[in-house]
């Protein structure tokens, strides 16, 4: 137990320690925010969909946990890096706790993450209909957390190699975002974007963050729980199984 | 004395290159063991299969008892490294760094408090714990893994150049410590160095590999008699060539290395 924590730890401090990545990680999602609530609110609000902002603001979130999680999953790579990994892996802990730590840590910092866009939306004139199901949406943000932190991790235990990271993030995090319904509502999609949809752990995120908020479920909360909690449990077994196989 | 390491026709391949080519040896409980070599000898590549971080392709390898492919958590149990390369978290100060390997390590949290005051201190870095490590020079950092290694006192230490780039009084400094260490608390101890006088000094047996293989194995009197030398760094270069090495040596040098052999064995 004392393993999980001080890997849990070691997360925490790195990423609070480091200002600058702290508010620039909070520049992106501010300027979504703005730019996309803004720009396309008064189309949205023509289109008879209501506030675009209401909408955006929980895809917005959970698309910040999604960057967080996943780059603080691919920390593992930097490990490899400078050397530090090497010092994970020859300590009597089992490589099963060491993940598991990373990730709990990676997916804590990503929570805390989803929770400091969430205040900046209620700045930018979100409001939440319904503020006792407030905790509600944070499980969601810690699912969505835990999901892509070890899909992160499971990933960089493949890599050997910085350079990848772009091609990660083009072929794997955009797409992610952009096809979970966070810019956009699901309904009358076309056939094949739909299934690729409903195929994106992050869609079910979207979902339970902004059913939580505003009240509206597209796939119901049971169903988004039941496939956040599916898909973490596969995918720290992925996990732990890639990073159990790394060598120095 | 038993035997505390035990290997037995070791290989390990890289996509066609034999790295370390059916090497066997054993290293007794409580002795001070070098590995010497040019660079690219196999030396690394050694220890990153005794201490699994590598898989064999070929051969066994027993630690402790364990075998490293089989009982990896007891082997890591028995061990404890001070790499070649970096490997401190830059992010983090001394102290948290030091806390880190304890805590993974198990070490009590007194104990582990108390050794770790001692250890900072001893290598001079207490006054400097809680700065971020990314903020130390190249030989703190080195002064800082030594003293990492150390915390946990493991069965088998093993040292991959842990002197390299610290200046003559700090080498001097930290090899009596790990002697104390060594006879104080029967810590076996496996290093690999390039300086041949620390070899000579601290090492009672001294394993000489070149091209993956190793080419001589005795105590450092022992290896000067048989290359018919009077010091160390002279029977060193008699057995391994004087050639420089790149990462692979050439043909030339190996023949070079095989004729050598045959000619003192």
């Amino acid at each position: 137990m004392s393993a999980i924590y001080i890997m849990w730890l070691r997360q925490l401090k790195r990423h609070f320690r480091s200002k600058a990545r702290l508010i620039g990680s909070l520049g992106q999602p501010l300027l979504f925010l703005l730019g996309f609530g803004f720009g396309f609110g008064s189309i949205y609000q023509r289109a008879g969909g209501g506030s675009y902002i209401q909408f955006l603001a929980p895809g917005i979130i959970a698309m910040s946990v999604l960057f967080t999680a996943i780059f603080s999953g691919i920390e593992v790579i930097w490990d490899r890096q400078f050397g530090f990994l090497k010092e994970t892996l020859v300590v009597p802990v089992s490589r099963l706790q060491i993940m598991l730590g990373k990730t709990l840590g990676g997916a804590t910092v990503a929570t805390i993450q989803g929770l400091f866009v969430f205040f900046i939306s209620l700045l930018v004139g979100f409001r939440p209909t319904n503020l006792s199901l407030l905790p509600l949406a944070f499980l969601f943000m810690f699912l969505i957390a835990l999901v892509f932190t070890a899909v992160g991790t499971a990933i960089a235990s493949t890599l050997t190699d910085m350079h990848a990271f772009q091609l990660i993030m083009n072929f794997l995090v955009m797409p992610l975002f952009f096809l979970s319904g966070a810019l956009f509502p699901l309904e009358g999609l076309p056939k094949v974007m739909s299934l690729i949809v409903s195929l994106n752990p992050l869609s079910y995120g979207v979902d339970g963050i902004r059913g939580a908020l505003i009240g509206i479920f597209n796939f119901g909360v049971m169903f988004d729980f039941m496939a956040l909690l599916g898909s973490s449990i596969i995918f720290l077994f992925l996990g732990s199984f890639l990073f159990g196989r790394i060598e120095a | 004395m038993e035997n505390i390491i035990k290997v037995n026709n070791l290989v390990k391949e890289f996509s066609g290159f034999k790295a370390v080519n059916h090497i066997s040896f054993e290293v007794k409980k409580g002795e001070v063991f070098a590995f010497l070599g040019p660079n690219g000898a196999g030396k690394t590549t050694t220890i990153k299969m005794l201490t699994t971080l590598l898989r064999p392709t070929d051969g066994s390898v027993e630690v402790n008892g364990f075998n490293v492919l089989t009982d990896k958590d007891d082997v890591r149990r028995s061990l404890g490294i001070v790499f070649q390369d970096p490997s401190l978290d830059d992010e983090l100060t001394a102290y948290e760094n030091m806390e880190f390997h304890g805590v993974l390590c198990r070490v009590p949290t007194d104990l582990r408090r108390k050794r770790i005051e001692e250890l900072l201190k001893f290598v001079e870095l207490w006054e400097r714990k809680d700065s971020l490590v990314k903020t130390f020079s190249g030989g703190m950092k080195r002064r800082l893994e030594v003293a990492r290694g150390l915390l946990h006192r493991p069965k088998i230490l093993f040292l991959d150049e842990p002197t390299l780039g610290l200046d003559p009084q700090t080498r001097n400094h930290i090899w009596s410590y790990i002697q104390k260490l060594n006879k104080e608390d029967e810590i076996t101890i496996f290093l690999t160095t390039h300086y041949l006088e620390e070899a000579e000094k601290v090492a009672d047996r001294i394993a000489v590999i070149d091209h993956g293989e190793i080419v001589a194995l005795g105590k450092p009197k022992d290896l000067e008699a048989q290359t018919k030398t009077h010091t160390l760094e002279e029977a060193f270069l008699t057995l391994t060539g004087h050639g420089i090495r790149e990462e692979e040596g050439s043909a030339l040098d190996q023949m070079r290395i095989r004729r050598r052999m045959r000619g003192i064995r």
